[in-house]
């Protein structure tokens, strides 16, 4: 009885019902839409710097993490990479063998990461030939470089010159090379754009003097979240004495610790949003409860208790709030959904910042599922709480004081 | 001004021996505190016995109102005590007095009092809810009373689409619902015309006679005077007669 009291009184005031729900809704949907982009840019930076470089885990010989050098690389045997692939969720392990080298043109000297790399495999986790402004995309068997478009400005040399590269390769052998640029690439991350150069794996491990040998696997997945399990199987499964296996965040502790930087800022401007909307919820309340004293004077009076009376005003409130998350979800779901197929592009002066941490200067939504189920929760549990401090206003009406209004 | 001389004039209202009681003050005093403290009721005796037809009388301001506030339990007496169907209200905590409102009392306001979006049937149905009677005693109840008040074929009305005299014929069936000891009704029929008026008191009547229901209702009205079996006459908080028809 206490249910359909509750719902029939939503529909008597119909204004009254519709401030309540049309407050609680902009809450939930300003905070979904908020936590939404903010958790898609995320979502896009790691995939950018992961899917641009790491890729979301890489295996190793143990210690190269810790000691990027030519010594700590391993051998790329057939039998490791099966026991890699073996995992369901790994689409592709990507060879590369890397090291520091001297680049030099006629006029112009720098430092470069030189990567020896597989450019099919490269290809299906960085989209490296997409990345391509001049020149064509390196097979396998070519010996020439693909050269980060930095390079290039900086060595003054561009498709079918000639540079010379310096190093040390494996166990100490001095490793010199002459190759011609056959592609030119531009990244988004100024810091990888002037100072990376490719060549295919062979031709690297053959200038490394480290023949057959990679200082990384790295693992493109078939989803970014399986990185927690297919790093926790690889540990059980591979060697843990001849190898190591890390996650993204681990190689790039810094990206996290950056967002949870950026999330902090982002928490208070949500925080002054539950504030305000909190304190809307809580003014209507105590103007409904108010406006209401005559009608719940006469139900105490003939009867009922004030605990029936409180319980009844809950549920009015319980209807509003879910009401109200339900249709706002309604509205942002599909809303979130096109900010995810199409981005916001961000201009200015963000679009700058953005581009030098590498990451592209877009917005999307995400619809994780998580986002939705928190905003409700925390909704929810707001407009319990301004429940609970309006609730004594009940508590303290006396029928015969109210009946007199 | 003292408040607590009594004046000559007060008397003791009480019922034949014998009798049997429903409500009785004993020595009833409430005092608004104010800027000017107000002996609403002062030392009032009353006895009312079962199945009496009483009207309380009296100027405005003479406490009417309060008196049938603290029978009813609604209110509280600063000293003397209530005695309702046998039980003393003077210490019973909130929860137990609103039960005991709800078991024994039938309550009719001056004014719009049903909850306004029950349709009447579910008006008069929401007492015996929270006496929580079984469904089928409910229907058959409500649905007796309606026709009891003459409104059989309005149950499904909201309050909102009933005269002032409809919406008191079915206050009058809520009040009855749960077959409370008695009925109090404040100023029952001031917001009638004088058709409803006449038609609410002779359901009332009728009520009292068939089914031996007592009611005790203060009005300002000479008409509901006369038709009432007892008149108790109050002024500035006193009982100053006491008549028997
Ligand atoms: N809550 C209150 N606070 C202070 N004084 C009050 C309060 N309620 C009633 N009074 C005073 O007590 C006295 C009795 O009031 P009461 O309402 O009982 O009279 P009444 O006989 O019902 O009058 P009426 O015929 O106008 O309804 C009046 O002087 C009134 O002003
Ligand atoms: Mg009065």
């Amino acid at each position: 009885m206490v249910t359909k009291l509750a719902w029939r009184n939503l529909w008597r005031n119909k204004r009254r019902t519709f401030i309540v729900i049309a407050a609680i809704m902009f809450a939930v949907l300003l905070s979904t839409v908020m936590d939404s982009l903010q958790a898609g840019v995320y979502e896009n930076n790691i995939k950018n710097m992961v899917g641009f470089y790491t890729g979301y885990a890489q295996v190793h010989q143990k210690g190269y993490w810790d000691d990027q050098i030519m010594d700590n690389t391993f051998e790329d045997v057939e039998g490791l990479k099966k026991e890699i692939l073996a995992n369901s969720h790994v689409e592709e392990v990507v060879s590369r063998l890397e090291s520091f080298t001297l680049a030099a043109s006629r006029k112009k000297t720098t430092t470069t990461q030189l990567i020896g790399f597989d450019p099919e495999a490269e290809q299906a986790l960085t989209k490296l030939k997409d990345k391509l402004i001049a020149g064509s995309y390196p097979s396998p068997e070519d010996r020439a470089l693909l050269i980060g478009e930095g390079v290039a400005t900086k060595l003054e040399l561009g498709i079918g010159d000639s540079i010379v590269l310096m190093g040390q390769g494996y166990h100490g052998v001095s490793a010199t090379g002459l190759y011609p640029i056959m592609a030119i690439a531009k990244f988004g991350s100024p810091e990888l754009n002037k100072s990376v150069i490719y060549l295919p794996l062979k031709e690297a491990q053959y200038f490394y003097g480290a023949e057959n040998r990679l200082t990384s696997y790295a693992l493109l997945l078939d989803k970014g979240s399986a990185v927690d399990e297919v790093v926790a199987d690889l540990q059980q499964r591979l060697d843990t004495h001849a190898y190591e296996v890390m996650n993204w965040n681990e190689m790039m502790p810094w990206l996290l610790q950056m967002q949870q930087a950026d999330a902090g800022g982002n928490k208070v401007m949500m925080g002054i949003l539950y504030l305000v909307i909190g304190f809307v919820i809580f003014g209507t309340l105590l103007m409904m409860i108010q406006e209401r004293q005559y009608e719940f004077g006469v139900v105490m009076a003939v009867g009922m208790k004030k605990r029936k009376v409180a319980l009844m005003t809950l549920i009015e409130m319980l209807f509003m709030t879910l009401i109200a998350i339900v249709s706002s979800f309604t509205l942002t779901i599909p809303l979130l959904w096109y900010f995810k197929e199409n981005p916001i592009q961000l201009g200015g002066e963000m679009e700058e910042v953005y581009q030098q941490y590498g990451f592209e200067a877009i917005m999307p939504a995400s619809l994780d599922p998580s986002i939705f189920y928190y905003q409700a929760i925390v909704v929810f549990v707001l407009a319990m709480l301004v429940y609970a401090f309006s609730i004594n206003k009940i508590f303290r009406i006396k029928p015969v004081e109210a009946m007199r209004h | 001004m003292d408040l607590n001389t009594e004046t000559n004039s007060q008397i003791s209202a009480s019922a034949p021996t014998g009798s049997e009681l429903v409500v009785q003050t004993i020595d009833l005093h409430k005092i608004y505190q104010g800027v000017e403290p107000v002996h609403a009721v002062n030392g009032v005796n009353l006895e009312i016995a079962a199945g009496e037809f009483t009207a309380i009388v009296g100027p405005s301001g003479s406490g009417k109102t309060t008196l049938l506030n603290i029978i009813g339990g609604l209110d509280r007496q600063d000293s003397g005590d209530v005695i309702v169907a046998g039980a003393s209200l003077a210490n019973l905590p909130e929860s137990v007095l609103t039960d005991f409102r709800l078991n024994n009392i039938g309550f009719v306001f001056q004014a719009y009092n049903l909850i306004p979006v029950l349709t009447a049937q579910e008006n008069i149905e929401f007492t015996m809810l929270l006496q929580k009677r079984p469904k089928e005693e409910r229907e058959a109840r409500s649905t007796e009373l309606l026709n009891a008040v003459g409104i059989g074929g309005l149950g499904d009305k909201r309050p909102s689409q009933l005269s002032g005299g409809q919406q008191q014929r079915v206050a009058v069936a809520r009040a009855l619902a749960p077959k409370p000891t008695f009925i109090l009704a404040d100023e029952p029929t001031a917001n009638l015309d004088s058709h409803s008026t006449a038609t609410l008191l002779d359901i009332m009547l009728e009520l009292n006679k068939k089914e031996g229901m007592t009611f005790i209702f203060s009005t300002h009205d000479q008409r509901v005077i006369d038709r009432a079996r007892r008149v108790i006459t109050l002024e500035d908080g006193q009982i100053v007669s006491d008549e028997r028809r």
